[in-house]
């Protein structure tokens, strides 16, 4: 891969995606071994600006850093310079001047990544900006979707719940309609973006939205869903958690409309309850904890691909 | 870099029976001991499986086989200009205190072997490491050297030996081929 920085999923393509992808099939394996650990990355440092609460993306990064051996430093908002006021631009010039080698960053603006990435000799890594992208969670979903289905193409792919405020949802939509697979937004009007459709550039007849479950589960290959994200939401934008449920929640009834083969995914943290119950969560079509494991073998072939070589 | 055939160094049944001579040299020197062959990626990992085959034939049981990527290992990540492509590493469980013989199609500046000894350290500790390669072509920068050799042969700096075998290349062959 000649690319220095990863962004977003927009401005991947095809073949940069599937270089991830199969990179990650080679390092599941390294978490399997006795000992989890390559030498790859030894001497390179790795800087987690986190901006954002997180536990899985964060230490999912720190573990495949980790586990390439390069040394790996969290900064985190509230603990940093950033609450005595510091500016985004100056944090990155202050971690540029002490060499680091990637900067993996979540932030609550989006565009913030690539503010960095023009500003500093390091790579950046998106690691979730605003409602804009969360690429790594869009490529281990891929990941995912990919060794259970066999393939990334042809498939129906119903995203459902908080698209409003969903970086996973955009990522997502752009990896998936890339390789020619439909995929179904379903959220409340509220909560569904006006114009949406017209986010894809190429390929924008495999995008379709919908208000209706019904509609989005039926003979789905894969059912993803969005944890409705109540810290962004200083309005109403729904009259209940209850009727929320109940319209949009995943049930097992709603699951019975999908494909028999159906696999359920969710990006996490969950509300149980709210967007999906507790049985389908734990149930035999989740893959929710596939997922999860998939981030450390793909972000360790990021890793790899962005700084090794 | 364009290369030149220079010459060809085996046709396929040489080839082939080579390798099936190197398998009966490893069991001779093993004395009947249970082996696990582990083939580098790429070409050693075909090798490694037809002179698993041979080995069966001969003693009616099968060494375990294994495939290992030494691309994580490698000294000069920060230094080639391409990024090399990290092939599957798949190596049987509880390889501690087995005997493990290494298969390579090339043995030339010995850095992948290097590489590969280092990888297997982090599998456990082996009861013995051999290495089997089809060619040793002379050139070492480190202290390395193989327990069974295919074949021995004097070559310049700027020559380049490309070993083919049909699982990859679709042909089985050795070719002698000089930078121009």
């Amino acid at each position: 891969m000649t690319r220095k920085h990863l962004l977003g999923i927009q401005d991947l393509d095809r073949e940069e995606i599937l270089e991830i992808l199969d990179t990650a099939e080679s390092f599941q394996e390294v978490s399997t071994r006795p000992i989890k650990k390559v030498p790859t990355l030894r001497g390179k440092t790795i800087i987690n600006l986190f901006f954002e609460a997180s536990t899985r993306t964060r230490t999912s990064f720190e573990i495949a850093g980790k586990r390439l051996s390069a040394d790996v430093v969290n900064v985190s908002a509230s603990t940093s310079s950033v609450s005595k006021g510091e500016t985004l631009i100056d944090t990155a010039k202050t971690l540029d001047a002490m060499a680091a080698d990637c900067v993996v960053i979540r932030h609550s603006s989006s565009g913030a990544p690539n503010t960095l990435a023009r500003l500093t000799k390091a790579s950046i890594i998106n690691a979730g900006d605003g409602a804009h992208e969360h690429p790594t969670q869009a490529l281990l979903d891929a990941f995912t979707i990919r060794m259970r289905k066999g393939r990334l193409d042809d498939l129906k792919v119903a995203i459902i719940g908080d698209v409003a405020h969903s970086r996973v949802a955009r990522s997502n939509v752009h990896l998936l309609t890339k390789f020619g697979t439909h995929v179904w937004l379903c959220s409340t009007p509220t909560l569904m973006p006006q114009g949406v459709q017209h986010m894809v550039c190429e390929n924008r007849h495999f995008l379709h939205t919908t208000n209706s479950m019904d509609e989005a589960v039926r003979a789905a290959d894969v059912i993803m869903m969005l944890r409705v994200q109540f810290e962004r939401m200083n309005e109403s934008f729904f009259p209940s958690i209850r009727e929320y449920f109940r319209y949009f929640g995943l049930s097992r009834r709603r699951v019975e409309q999908a494909k028999p083969d159906v696999i359920i995914m969710h990006p996490g943290p969950m509300n149980r309850g709210v967007e999906i119950a507790t049985d389908v969560a734990d149930g035999p079509y989740s893959v929710i904890l596939d997922q999860v494991a998939a981030g450390v073998a793909v972000r360790m072939s990021i890793l790899y691909l962005l700084l090794g070589g | 870099m364009p290369l030149k055939l220079n010459y060809q160094l085996m046709k396929p049944a040489e080839l082939t029976a080579t390798l099936d001579h190197m398998a009966e040299e490893i069991l001779k020197a093993n004395d009947g001991r249970p082996l696990v062959l582990l083939g580098i990626q790429r070409r050693g990992v075909p090798m490694a499986r037809r002179m698993a085959m041979r080995m069966a034939e001969k003693t009616q049981t099968k060494p375990q086989i294994g495939t290992l990527d030494i691309n994580l290992y490698r000294d000069d990540l920060t230094r080639v200009a391409f990024q090399p492509v990290v092939r599957r590493t798949d190596i049987p469980p509880n390889i501690d205190d087995r005997d493990v013989v290494l298969v390579d199609d090339v043995l030339y500046t010995g850095r992948t072997i290097r590489a590969a000894l280092d990888a297997l350290c982090d599998f456990g500790r082996m009861r013995t490491i051999q290495l089997a390669v089809l060619i040793d072509r002379g050139h070492r920068e480190l202290p390395i050297e193989a327990n069974f050799i295919g074949k021995k042969i004097t070559t310049k700096d700027n020559e380049v030996v490309e070993v083919k075998l049909t699982e990859i290349d679709g042909e089985d062959a050795i070719y002698v081929m000089e930078k121009t």
